[in-house]
């Protein structure tokens, strides 16, 4: 029997500083799912966040946890990682944090494959600054500071992370909670560097601007605009207009970065050895 | 084996790479940027033989990043840099500073501002590196004027990162971090080697900011069995944000008091001839070594000159200049700078004598000489 979610969280830092209706929830419980799944040891997770709503979660979660600076969690694990590659390293992040700001980081910790879980908690808007436009919110959507509508186009921030070198790539929906699970398990057991994207809602500060008034009009939304894999394989791109894919989006086998430096250390130890003889 | 025992010649981005090995370097991140850039190559050719990890990450952002986080998991962790990059790391230092967390940053000076002139030597970085970072935070700074010096003092700055949990800068130059010089390796044995302080108690007691008399909180490594929270926000004893006015006042009261505790045991400064001068010159990095020529040139010459010589630039040895201050007619602080440090000399010395500057700003050092026409004129 699964363990309940209680498990892992520190209930006494209770109530959390989410909105009512966030979805920042939804996508916590399903990583907490994924870690009970995985039967991983407390004491051997360490979870890294940069800053924003999402980066807020490792503060409630009972692991070793790490609330850095806005962008960074990913350089911040990766140092984590290297010095021990025993940890499970998760990076909880928001869509600005990850995308744009800590944009670089993530697309270099692809392309090293480096062994760490991230998991994207895409609200499509910056939810902590109150709502300004992110690398991943909607052409002609409204925000604090897009209020003629965003000119800009989003990322596929999957598809990104995959071309960059991602062992596993997955995106998952707050209203698809147990895919959402099953997804980010998969992602950590993963060897190398695996990228969950979790679309989720903030009713605050995208959802009032953008006529989705309220978490369940966003929901829906979610519900109706998500197509699985393999439904979207029959599609064409006209009846995909719109819509966007969830489920494994990408899954390769390539070596994993500690692994390789490990390869690297005997090298260079032998070689000392050798001249030392 | 690397760093073996006995007299070499090292270049001073060596002599600092195998030093911080010595010291118990296990983690290193950086970005290259002139005229630092061989400390890394050094550190990737020799961290794999002692089970050290390298890793050139993406910029300077990044490396500070993950130097903290290699810290936190348990590894004595380095980064390394000249001034463009040490303002990229300024967040990331105060991170450090407001966690607590162990760590080194070595800024390799160049002329500045921006790209400057990369190739060559500057003492301009001196209050970028007290004051880069935004809010009060306690830092410490070291500056070698050796290759030798380079070698033992980068001992020292592990050694006081980890005893204090306070980020150590070593501030180097362009001519020191490029001259061949003789270092007598010591043995291993004979190396003093500081371990941070590591929690006493069971987990379930540990409180990761409370501090004992030292006012230096234990820290325990992730993956050991403590699972704590860090954070850049304001926090309690218990690692938790905060908010609260009372503990807002008392963790930046803290971590003052922490800093002035520290302060007699990370504070060196070298004294020449200051016993019956009557006139000083107050110098650090390359420049004190022209300083030391002119104080031996102005005794030849019958002028009673002394030197002080700081490898510690902050704190600012305030005591050592006050006394100074008192003895002599005039202290003379040559500067590869517009005078970042004279200032500090001239608070200390609260008109206890006159306080003259000489700045050199044309990308070359400052000679024996032109220390010397100074210390006539005063
Ligand atoms: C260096 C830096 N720049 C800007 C900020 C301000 N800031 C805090 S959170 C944030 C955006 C967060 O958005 P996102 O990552 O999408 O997370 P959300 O709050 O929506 O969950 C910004 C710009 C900061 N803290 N640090
Ligand atoms: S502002 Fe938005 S993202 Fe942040 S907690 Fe509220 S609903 Fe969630």
């Amino acid at each position: 029997m699964a363990t309940p979610v209680t498990h892992y969280l520190r209930t006494s830092k209770m109530p959390h500083i989410w909105c009512p209706g966030c979805g920042h929830g939804i996508v916590l419980g399903a990583v907490l799912r994924a870690i009970d799944s995985n039967g991983l040891d407390k004491d051997k997770v360490c979870v890294v966040s940069g800053i924003g709503c999402a980066s807020r979660a490792p503060g409630y979660l009972d692991f070793n946890t790490l609330h850095t600076t806005h962008g960074r969690a990913i350089a911040f694990a990766t140092g984590i990682k290297m010095a021990k590659p025993e940890l499970k390293v998760i990076v909880l992040t928001g869509d600005g944090d990850a995308a744009a700001i800590g944009g670089n980081h993530l697309i270099h910790a692809a392309r090293r494959n480096i062994g760490i879980t991230t998991v994207c908690f895409n609200n499509s808007i910056y939810g902590m600054t109150s709502g300004q436009y992110s690398p991943m919110t909607p052409t002609g959507s409204l925000a604090s500071t897009a209020p003629y509508g965003n000119i800009e186009e989003p990322f596929d921030l999957c598809d990104l992370v995959y071309a960059a070198g991602a062992s596993y790539v997955a995106r998952g929906t707050a209203y698809h909670a147990l895919l959402l699970s099953k997804l980010i398990a998969r992602a950590i057991a993963t060897e190398g560097f695996s990228f969950v994207e979790a679309i989720t809602q903030c009713p605050t500060y995208y959802g009032r601007r953008n006529k989705l008034r309220s978490a369940v009009d966003m929901l829906k939304w979610q519900k109706e605009h998500a197509v699985s894999v393999a439904a979207a394989s029959k599609m064409s791109a006209e009846e995909l207009a719109g819509k966007f894919r969830i489920g494994e989006l990408g899954v390769r086998t390539r070596q994993e970065y500690c692994r390789r430096y490990a390869g690297l250390m005997e090298t260079a130890q032998k070689e000392e050895a050798e001249r030392d003889a | 084996m690397l760093s073996s025992a006995g007299a070499r010649l090292m270049q001073g981005n060596e002599a600092c790479a195998e030093g911080a090995i010595a010291a118990g370097l296990r983690f290193f991140a950086g970005y290259p940027i002139t005229p630092s850039t061989e400390i890394a190559e050094e550190l990737a050719l020799l961290l794999p033989k002692v089970g050290g990890k390298f890793i050139q990450m993406e910029d300077e952002i990044a490396s500070i990043s993950a130097i903290i986080g290699a810290s936190l998991a348990g590894a004595k962790s380095m980064t390394a840099t000249s001034g463009p990059g040490f303002s990229l790391k300024q967040e990331g230092i105060g991170f450090a500073s407001y966690t607590e967390v162990p760590c080194v940053i070595v800024n390799v000076q160049r002329v500045g501002p921006s790209t400057g002139v990369p190739t060559a030597p500057a003492q301009g970085d001196v209050m970028q590196a007290r004051w880069g970072t935004h809010g009060d935070h306690p830092i410490v700074v070291l500056c070698p004027s050796s290759v030798a010096e380079t070698f033992s003092l980068i001992i020292e700055a592990f050694n006081i990162s980890e005893r204090w949990r306070i980020p150590v800068v070593f501030l180097m130059d362009e001519v020191i971090a490029h001259m061949r010089e003789k270092v007598v390796v010591p043995e291993a044995s004979a190396i003093r080697i500081v371990e941070r302080p590591r929690p006493q108690v069971a987990p379930d007691e540990y409180l990761p900011y409370a501090a004992g008399e030292d006012l230096v909180p234990a820290i325990a490594d992730f993956g050991s069995g403590y699972r704590y929270h860090v954070t850049g926000l304001t926090h309690d004893e218990t690692g938790f944000p905060t908010t609260k006015a009372s503990e807002v006042d008392a963790l930046a009261r803290r971590l003052d008091a922490k800093m002035r505790r520290a302060a007699p045991h990370v504070t060196f400064v070298d004294e020449f001839l200051v016993n019956d001068a009557e006139v000083a010159v107050f110098a650090y990095g390359v420049t004190a070594r022209a300083a030391a020529k002119a104080v031996r040139d102005a005794r030849a010459q019958g002028l009673k000159a002394g030197l002080v010589k700081a490898r510690t630039l902050w704190p600012f040895p305030e005591e050592h200049v006050r006394k100074v201050a008192e003895r002599v007619r005039a202290i003379v602080v040559p500067e590869m700078n517009m005078g970042q440090l004279v200032l500090e000399v001239e608070r200390s010395s609260a008109g206890r004598a006159e306080v003259v500057g000489l700045s050199r700003v044309d990308a070359e050092p400052i000679t024996p000489d032109e220390i010397l026409a100074k210390l006539r004129e005063v």
